[in-house]
Formats: C-alpha cells, sequence, structure tokens
C-alpha cells in the first residue's frame, strides 16, 4: 500500500485516496465541436499508459477531498513529485538501477 | 496415556514440572509446556502425522517450523476448528486436540491409499490431461478429486473469537529475532531510533535457543534485556511477517491468545492480532531454509531434514530415533549428529563428498562411522523408517552396489535456501550464488537490508559484524546515530567446508517417481522430469504443470531443489532457467485477522433515516440501498408482498401515500458561478432558473453516456440545492469537485454535501394537497405554488422547504425539515393524513409509480451506454450550448439511430411479469443461441392498470412500436410475448400531475 503525501494533509495511507488517472489531459476549449472524431475520442479514451515515469493525478477522497497531481514511477511505485492543480514541474531524472552483484536473477 | 519414552533425561527449554495432556487422533498423550505439537508427538514416538495431498502416502514430521509441508493438522473442533495448521508451530497447551488431515477413515488404515499404488496413473499433469475430456464430464471428476485430495476442513460454524488490527509507525523495521536479527535491533535501537523487531516464537533468539547455556545464551538474555529497556524499541513474538508491500508497508500476524487454545481464551483478548506496519527502514534476518535430497522413499515418517533433528534434540530434549543415518552435501548435518552420539544414539553420516574434511574427522572421533563419496538411495519401512539402501557414488554420479543400514531415523541436508521470501515480495530481484547453490537477495526495489543466513552469511561472528552494520545504517538513513560497537560473539563452530550441490540420487525413472521434491503437492523428481520432456521447460511452466511449490507451504522447501533439477536437466545453470517470484503470503493468514473487528454489523455501516423507528414499528420490511436501509414496503397483517405494494400504489394514485425520501443524495451549492457550473454539467440550460424554482437535469460523462439525474432548485441568488440518486451521492459530489478544482477553477462554487441534515417526507396523491394544506402556513394554490417549484414556510409547526415535484407522476410534495425534526414530521403527516387515508410507501411502489410514468432509474435503465437519445429524453439535450458530453454524441456510434433504445413492453398475458434482465429477442428458435436484440430494465405489475408493464432497451426500438417480441426463460418459465410501446402507461398528458 503506497504512502503519499498530500499536498494539504502530508503523507497518508493509499486507502484515503482515489486514483484518477493520466494528469494534464485539458478539456478541449469549448468542448472539442471543431474536432474531427479521432480527435475527440482521442481525448476522451486514449492514454499514455508509460512503463516508467508517469504525471497522473490523485484526490485525498477521505481527507481534504482536494486533487493534486504526482510523478511515479510506474515499475518502482515511487512518487517522485507531488504537486498541486495548475503547476507543471519537469521530470525528475529516473534514478539508475546498479546491476546486482551476481548477475540479474531473471 | 503413553510415556513419553523419546525424551531425553535433561536440556531442553521445557518446563518439566509442568506436563500438558492433550490428544491426537483420539488417543491421548503426555508433554510438557515450551514444547510444540510436534515435539510432544515425536516424544512420544509419533511420527505418523498425516497422509500426502494426492497420493495419501504416510508422512511424518519433516521439519522444526514455519517451512514444514507434511504436518498440518486440523486442531480443534466445533466452530474454533482451524484447517492445516503445521504442528511445527502450534504450541502445546493442556487439552490440546488435534487430527490428522488427509486422511479416511484415519490415518493408519487410509483407504485412499491407493492413489498411492495408482500414482503412475497420477502423473503430473493430470489434471489438465485426463479429465479435461470430456468438458462435461469435469463437474463429476472435480468433486471425486476434491474429496480425495483435499486439504483439512473449514469451520462450519460463524467464528466466535474476536480479532483485531493494529498500526504502527517505526525508523526501522527488524524482522526475524535470531542472532542478526537481535544485533541488527541492538544497533538501531541505541540511537534512539523507533525500532520494532519481529519474530514468529515464543522468545527471542532463533537459532540460538538451539544452546540453553553457554556464551550464545549469555548474549541472547543480555540482548533481549537490553532490548526490553529501550523506551522506543518495541519486541513483537508470536508474530509472523507475511507480506511485504510498496512504500515498505508490511503486515504481520500476531497470536495474542491463539497459542493458549480455546480454553485459555480471554475475553477482553483477541485471538489473532493483524499489525499493519510502516517502516522508514527494513532489514530482514529470516534466516534460511534446509534443503530434502532425493531419494527414493525420502517422504516415509522418520525421514527428517537434519537441522530439526538438532533443534528437536537442544530446543526440546527430544530424541527423533535412537538408530540414525545422516545424509548430507554439507558440514551443517553433522551438529546433529554429533548431539545424537552424544545423547548415546547410533550414528551413520552418508557425506556425498568424498573428502567431507575436518568435520568428518571430529564426527568419527565421537564414534561416528562416516560414509564419504555415499548416498542414501532408499528408504525402507512401512509408515515409519526402518532402514536405509546406502551406496558409493562414482565420480560421474555412478551409483554402486547399495548395503542395508538399519535405523530408525533419517536426517538429510542438500544445503541451505536464504529465506528470501519477503525481499522478493518487496520487489528486490534475487541472484544466484553459485559456491552454495542458493539465491541470495540482489537489488532491493525498497529501502531494504537483509543481513545474515538469508543473505547467504555464514559463520556466527560474520553475520553479527552484517548485522550490527545493517541496524547502524538503517537508523542513520533515518535520522539516527550512535549504534556503539559490534557485539562480539564468537563462534566454538570451527568453519565450513564447502557444500557439494546435489539434489537427487541418480536412479531409474521408476524410482524417481518416489524421489519427492515437493512433499506438500507429492511433486517428485519424476514429475520434473515428465514437466521438462514434454516441453515444460521454463520455471513457471514447470510449476503450474506439476503444482510445485503451489500448497500451503509455497515451495519453502521444494522450489529450490525443483529449479536445480530443471536445470541439470537442461545442462543449464539454474539462473538460466529463471527463479519465482515469491508471493504474499509468506504463511497463510487467517481470514479473521484480516477482517479485524469489521465483521457483522461492523462491516459496513448501516445509515438510518431520523424515521426509521417510525418505519420498524410500522412494520416495514427493509431493503438496502447502498448502505441506506429503506423501507421496501409496509405489509399489513396476513399480506405478502405483492398484496401490500398493490395496495400501496393504489394508495397514492386514489388517495395519498407517503415515501421516506430522506436518502436522495442533496449537494448544496453556493457561489456566484453555481448556473455556469450547472450549464456545464447537465444537458439543459440553467440560467434563467429564477428563485423559487425547480428544474429537473440529466449529467452525461465525457462519453455522452448518462451517469445521474435529478432535480436542482434555486434557494436563492447565490444558493441552489442540487439532488442525486441515492446511490450516487457521494460520486456527483467527487464529480463536482472533479471538474470545479482540476479543469474550471475560475468558477466561484462551493459544493457540500447536506444528504444528513435534512429528513424528506414525500406526499403524494391526489388528496396531498388537502393533508398539506391542514397543517401549513404556505399557499398550496397551483397558481401560487406550481408544480417544478418550491417555498420556504412551516409544516406541522416545523420549519421546511416544500418542493413541488413528482416521481410518481401525482400531484406531490417533498418536505424537507432539519433531520432531527424528521420524526416529528412523519408522525404529524401520519395523524393528520389518517381521514385522507394516508399509506406510507416502500422503494418497490415508489418503483411500480415511477415505471407507470415511464420515469427512469439511472443505473437500473442505465447501465454506462445509454445516451439521453437512446432514452428518448432528446427535450432535455440543449442544442445551444456545450456541456459534458454533448461532443460523444455525434460520435459515428453515439450518433447511430438504430441504437439500443428504452421502450415499454405489454405482456400479451397482462398477468406475466416478463424477468428483469431477461433478454428479447425477435425471431424465437427452438433453443439457444438466438439472436438478442435487448433485454428488460424494469418490469412490475401495475395495480392501477391491472396488468403487468416492463420497460426494455431494445435495438431500434423506436421503430418497432407495436411489434410483438419475445422474452424466453431458459432457466425456467415460459416463453414470453409482449407489445413494443410508448414507456408512459399512465397519464400521458400529465393532468395529475400539474393540478
Ligand atoms: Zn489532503
Amino acid at each position: 500500500m503506497f504512502l503519499i503525501e498530500c499536498p494539504w494533509c502530508g503523507p497518508r495511507d493509499e486507502t484515503e485516496f482515489s486514483y484518477g488517472g493520466e494528469a494534464h489531459i485539458a478539456r478541449p476549449v469549448g468542448g472539442g465541436h471543431d474536432m474531427t472524431n479521432a480527435e475527440w475520442g482521442h481525448y476522451v479514451f486514449h492514454r499514455t499508459n508509460p512503463k516508467g515515469l508517469h504525471r497522473e493525478r490523485w484526490v485525498h477522497s477521505h481527507g481534504c477531498r482536494r486533487w493534486f497531481n504526482v510523478v511515479r514511477d510506474t515499475v518502482s511505485h515511487e512518487f517522485l513529485l507531488i504537486y498541486k492543480p495548475g503547476e507543471k514541474p519537469d521530470l525528475p531524472a529516473l534514478p539508475k538501477s546498479p546491476e546486482p552483484p551476481d548477475g540479474p536473477g531473471r | 496415556m503413553s510415556r513419553q519414552s523419546f525424551r531425553l533425561e535433561g536440556g531442553g527449554r521445557i518446563d518439566r514440572a509442568r506436563a500438558l495432556g492433550f490428544t491426537f487422533n483420539g488417543k491421548r498423550y503426555q508433554g510438557y509446556a515450551g514444547d510444540t505439537l510436534a515435539s510432544a508427538l515425536l516424544a512420544n514416538g509419533v511420527h505418523l502425522v498425516g497422509r500426502s495431498f494426492k497420493y495419501h502416502r504416510p508422512r511424518g514430521i519433516l521439519t522444526a517450523g514455519v517451512e514444514e509441508p507434511n504436518a498440518l493438522v486440523q486442531l480443534e473442533t466445533g466452530a474454533h476448528s482451524q484447517p492445516n495448521i503445521r504442528a511445527t508451530q502450534i504450541e502445546l497447551y493442556d487439552g490440546l486436540t488435534a487430527t490428522s488431515i488427509n486422511a479416511w477413515p484415519n490415518v493408519k488404515w487410509d483407504l485412499m491409499a491407493v492413489n498411492n499404488r495408482l500414482g503412475r496413473l497420477l502423473p503430473a499433469g493430470f489434471y489438465y490431461k485426463t479429465f479435461m475430456w470430456p468438458r462435461s464430464w469435469w463437474m463429476t471428476y472435480e468433486k471425486a478429486i476434491r474429496r480425495a485430495a483435499g486439504l483439512g476442513r473449514a469451520p462450519e460454524a460463524a467464528d466466535p473469537d474476536r480479532y483485531e488490527r493494529q498500526n504502527i509507525h517505526c525508523d526501522v523495521l527488524v524482522v526475524g529475532g535470531g542472532p542478526a536479527g537481535l544485533a541488527t535491533a541492538l544497533a538501531a535501537g541505541r540511537t534512539g531510533a523507533r525500532v520494532v523487531l519481529v519474530d514468529q516464537l515464543p522468545e527471542l533468539g532463533g537459532s540460538l535457543l538451539d544452546e540453553s547455556a553457554g556464551t550464545g545464551e549469555a548474549w541472547r538474555q543480555s540482548a533481549v534485556a537490553e532490548l526490553a529497556a529501550m523506551d522506543e524499541v518495541t519486541c513483537l513474538t508470536r508474530t509472523v511477517v507475511t507480506g511485504y508491500f510498496d512504500h515498505n508497508f508490511l503486515i504481520a500476524c500476531e497470536s495474542v491468545t491463539d497459542h493458549l487454545g480455546h480454553t485459555g481464551a480471554q475475553p477482553h483478548l483477541p485471538r489473532l492480532k493483524l499489525w499493519r506496519i510502516r517502516a522508514g527502514q527494513v532489514v530482514l534476518a529470516t534466516g534460511a531454509f534446509e534443503r530434502a535430497i532425493g531419494f527414493k522413499g525420502n517422504d516415509l515418517p522418520g525421514v527428517m531434514l537434519a537441522g530439526a533433528i538438532g533443534t528437536y534434540h537442544a530446543r526440546y530434549a527430544v530424541t527423533p530415533g535412537r538408530e540414525a543415518v545422516f545424509f548430507t552435501n554439507n558440514d551443517t548435518a553433522y551438529a546433529p549428529a554429533m548431539a545424537m552420539a552424544a545423547g548415546g544414539a547410533r550414528v551413520k553420516v552418508a557425506d556425498v563428498r568424498t573428502e567431507p574434511g575436518a568435520v568428518a574427522d571430529r564426527a568419527r572421533a565421537v564414534g561416528i562411522e562416516v560414509l564419504p563419496g555415499h548416498a542414501v538411495v532408499s528408504a525402507a519401512g512401512h509408515r515409519k523408517v526402518r532402514g536405509v539402501m546406502v551406496a558409493s557414488l562414482g565420480a560421474e554420479g555412478q551409483v554402486g552396489d547399495p548395503r542395508y543400514l538399519r535405523c530408525d531415523l533419517v536426517g538429510m541436508s542438500g544445503g541451505w535456501s536464504p529465506a528470501v521470501h519477503l525481499f522478493s515480495q518487496s520487489g528486490g530481484k534475487l541472484a544466484w550464488r553459485a559456491a552454495d547453490a542458493c539465491f541470495i537477495p540482489g537489488v532491493p526495489a525498497q529501502t531494504t537490508r537483509v543481513v545474515g543466513r538469508a543473505n547467504g552469511t555464514i559463520g556466527l561472528s560474520a553475520l553479527m559484524a552484517e548485522a550490527h552494520a545493517a541496524g547502524a545504517d538503517a537508523a542513520k538513513d533515518a535520522g539516527f546515530s550512535g549504534s556503539g560497537d559490534a557485539p562480539t560473539l564468537e563462534s566454538d563452530q570451527p568453519e565450513q567446508a564447502p557444500l557439494q550441490p546435489f539434489w537427487s540420487v541418480p536412479a531409474k525413472p521408476k524410482s524417481e517417481r518416489k524421489h519427492f521434491v515437493d512433499f506438500q503437492n507429492d511433486v517428485t523428481v519424476g514429475d520434473v522430469r515428465l514437466a521438462n520432456r514434454e516441453g515444460y521447460r521454463s520455471v513457471e511452466h514447470l510449476k503450474r504443470y506439476t503444482t510445485l511449490g503451489m500448497g500451503t507451504d509455497q515451495g519453502k522447501l521444494g522450489n529450490v531443489p525443483g529449479l536445480a533439477l530443471l536445470a541439470e536437466m537442461q545442462g543449464v545453470t539454474v539462473p538460466e532457467v529463471g527463479t519465482t517470484t515469491f508471493r504474499a503470503p509468506f504463511t497463510p493468514l487467517n481470514f479473521g485477522a484480516m477482517a479485524g473487528r469489521d465483521v457483522g454489523e461492523f462491516m459496513d455501516p448501516a445509515r438510518r433515516t431520523p424515521m426509521h423507528d417510525l418505519h420498524d414499528e410500522a412494520g416495514a420490511v427493509f431493503e438496502d440501498v447502498g448502505q441506506w436501509k429503506r423501507p421496501f414496503y409496509y405489509p399489513q397483517p396476513g399480506e405478502g408482498k405483492d398484496e401490500a405494494v398493490n395496495r400501496e400504489c393504489r394508495a397514492v394514485r386514489n388517495a395519498v401515500g407517503m415515501l421516506d425520501a430522506t436518502t436522495l443524495g442533496k449537494i448544496d451549492l453556493q457561489g456566484p458561478d453555481v448556473p455556469a457550473l450547472l450549464n456545464r454539467i447537465y444537458t439543459n440550460a440553467w440560467s434563467k432558473l429564477e428563485v423559487g424554482r425547480s428544474r429537473y437535469g440529466l449529467m452525461l460523462g465525457e462519453d455522452g453516456m448518462v451517469i445521474d439525474d435529478g432535480v436542482t432548485s434555486r434557494l436563492g441568488e447565490n444558493h441552489f440545492l442540487m439532488t442525486t440518486t441515492t446511490g450516487n451521492a457521494a460520486r456527483i459530489l467527487g464529480w463536482l469537485e472533479e471538474w470545479l478544482q482540476t479543469e474550471w477553477p475560475e468558477l466561484k462554487v462551493y459544493a457540500n454535501s447536506v444528504t444528513e441534515q435534512y429528513a424528506v417526507a414525500v406526499i403524494a396523491g391526489p388528496k396531498a394537497r388537502d393533508l398539506l394544506g391542514e397543517v401549513t402556513d404556505l399557499d398550496l394554490s397551483a397558481d401560487e405554488f406550481p408544480f417544478m417549484s418550491w417555498r420556504e414556510g412551516t409544516v406541522a409547526g416545523i420549519p421546511a422547504r416544500v418542493f413541488r415535484i413528482s416521481f410518481s407522476g401525482e400531484l406531490s410534495y417533498e418536505i424537507n425539515v432539519p433531520a432531527n425534526h424528521g420524526a416529528a414530521l412523519w408522525g404529524a403527516l401520519m395523524e393528520t393524513g389518517e381521514k385522507h387515508g394516508i399509506t406510507p410507501y416502500g422503494t418497490e411502489a415508489m418503483h411500480v409509480l415511477r415505471a407507470e410514468k415511464g420515469y427512469i432509474i439511472v443505473g437500473q435503465d442505465t447501465d454506462g451506454t445509454v445516451t439521453p437519445l437512446d432514452l428518448g429524453m432528446d427535450w432535455i439535450v440543449s442544442k445551444n450550448k456545450d456541456f459534458l458530453g454533448k461532443r460523444s454524441l455525434t460520435r459515428e456510434d453515439t450518433a447511430r439511430t438504430d441504437r439500443k433504445q428504452l421502450v415499454g413492453l405489454l405482456t400479451d398475458d397482462p398477468q406475466a411479469v416478463l424477468p428483469e434482465g431477461g433478454q428479447v429477442v425477435e425471431e424465437l428458435q427452438d433453443r439457444p443461441p438466438m439472436t438478442m436484440i435487448g433485454h428488460v430494465t424494469s418490469s412490475y405489475y401495475s395495480a392501477n392498470l391491472g396488468r403487468s408493464i416492463a420497460l426494455a432497451l431494445i435495438k431500434d426500438g423506436r421503430q418497432r412500436m407495436g411489434d410483438t417480441l419475445h422474452i424466453p426463460q431458459p432457466l425456467g418459465g415460459p416463453t414470453l410475448s409482449a407489445t413494443v410501446t410508448e414507456t408512459v402507461f399512465i397519464d400521458p398528458d400529465g393532468s395529475r400531475l400539474n393540478g
């Protein structure tokens, strides 16, 4: 279970939060009425789902009920950045894993 | 009662002054306080404790700890009974009762042992190969197999015991209380860091408990005393860490009173406690598991792991035999061999190494016959070992002529596997160490350190130094310093000679079918060979094909040997075959402990309205709607559900009914931009809604599908009250907040739930106005107080907001009062309404009444794939403004005109009620499959119409008005036919509503 640092309440268990999917997907201005079906479909349904760093939204639903953004490494589940809506700091460099001493296990 | 004839004269950590009686398989025995069930059985000469899973072979006690695969028992009877408990971990208490699992009719005469004779017919993969065809027979096979091959029985009565959960936070968590764990905890604890030390045994010390005197014991006692004196250190004994999850979150299960048995239960204490641990740093000192070696009959009772023999000898003063043959590929088996020899037993050691070195010389000096370059090739005996065949091993593995050695005990040691399970669970990668033929922890994934034998470290002084350093480092990373010097605990064990990897004695295929690798799952060397031959060459395939490592012991003994054998057969190294990821739980976790106090009424909170007791007194039957308890219907004496609902429905249409609508979601919206918000989240326009008026709205997701509906009223210039579906209240508040916070922060709107702040009574029916008029100061005339408006006034002397809105199609008032006046309001309306024939009605009548009017229920008539146009609600979709989901309504698929659309259905037989969820077909076939064109979403008997009515989502439904469709009932009942109609069955022009 993750330990998530709410920008307003501090570190709390994952069970207090809800996941809100990929961050920074802005609603098209005007509601997308000048978009093609494909463009609109992309906004509604398509997400990047990366292996590695992922900007995503969380809400402290059983706490202050406020939304915030994080950068999470989807491999290690490390939360590298936590920031408020409206902000967008640069992605941090991924920490490099050292090679295991006796060669990699599989 | 049997004598403890295998108990040693002195020594051990048992309390000989406290004799305890216990019963195993119906026979009474005696042991001592400090015994486990396993040690007490061995003290009484009982080796046969169970039958194996698949072949029902007789099985004995193999180990002395958590890794035990064989000695699983059903502990106690009745509601307290627990299946599959390891006898090696059950602390003996007076009056304990246990039985073997998996044996019928009893462990000595197990009729299922015929499986053993038929072993040839039950090879690896037999489930898949034999019983998958013909598929229709599988059900029959499965039942028979489950009866024959199974583990213990779940208790049939509800668990009467209490369980608890507790959260704990620490800077450093140390798992394992052996010498390495103690040294780690001391180093971290001395810095003042908050340390939690967890160990599964009743006493801290781990392997140090195997000596009851000497320097080791002295150090152990001083370490335990020092830890006990530290304020920030918590030591949890009888506690097993079973799971290691993300962000250093670990789960541990503590026996609080479980080890006392239910006779010793104390009402103020739980049986088990589940610890939820969040640690800054984790140090794993989980030790190592000894491995078995494959030879024919290595599963006979009396064949044990060498280290376990040493533990029974030293810790419990039990000798599991009097004439022992040890079979080893490393030095560690010599210590228990010499301990047995010192205790007067006749001991021989077969060592696969041709030059075992100094350890063999020391063994010979105490009278042990050492056979270098020899292997035990088979064990003989029936239900108990009575001898072994040993043979020399050639340089190429060729087996010489065997000779017979009499014995009543075999101690085997195939080397040691570090207990890397928790490390692996944490996401850490394992590395293969060829010299010791074992996996050791490689790169950690979290702030995890591994010390001692769990890290593959051998030798007491090296281990202590490593543990001290890890404890100091962990504390330092947590911001603490001052660990002091590493403890010096010199080992009297000399340096160890290298091990020679050796997994199974070379043998003919027939024999290899009795060389057990995974004892619990009856997986043999022959099975591994078969899997490899049939192409299951990856370790993951091997596991699934043979069930290796699948049982309650999760391959603690069998995984590494199985993997190594597979590598050997393929002529590759172990890392090339791969390893498996160990998953939680490390040991089986009790469901009661997981549930804690969240059982019975505490499992889920029950929400009750302020009028609940009045409903109860009126005899209401309740139904659960989300967490709410809502009156379902109010049966009068002699009435069933149908009669009650019919009466309630008729009362609403002919006189007046009253419904408790408190549970409807209510969201208070304030701020100058509320109309702008409503315009964006509802499909219709809101800017012109006047103060005092109410409006119905529909919400869509961005995919264009309906997610909720409800009425919103303007209470003031900047003040609105939104209502939502009962089950959707929290979700819709979250939906508003999400958009307000993340997309439209410029909108000045506050949203807050006020669902529980107001009690709501709905009065509906032609007499509603007469009734309300008697108890209110409001002008109820249609001109002053029209449909879809609200007024503030008093009702029965209570300040109230009265909304003239309707979910029944009748003249209807929804009266909102502060929640603590809810019961008074209800009581007053019931009393005044008596002369008007007031009838309380429940949710079922509410459903029937709204269906008569064709009003939808989101989540019943919609399912997340339904647009407003599918519902025929084009009238509520604004053409002039944007709103959430609008663009999706013109996507290719959503704009299709032949989508599933909501229509009415009237059955040909007016008394037949269609099944909700029933599939609708156009062309009837003799039997399935048939082309389904939709399904029934709502279906009721309407007393007001004297016939059944239904709503359905039907493909191209609006083009099918007047068509006859069919609803087959393949699970029973006749095929019904119905005509497609409009969705409004009563008062289509709304004269009742507006009057
Ligand atoms: Zn918060």
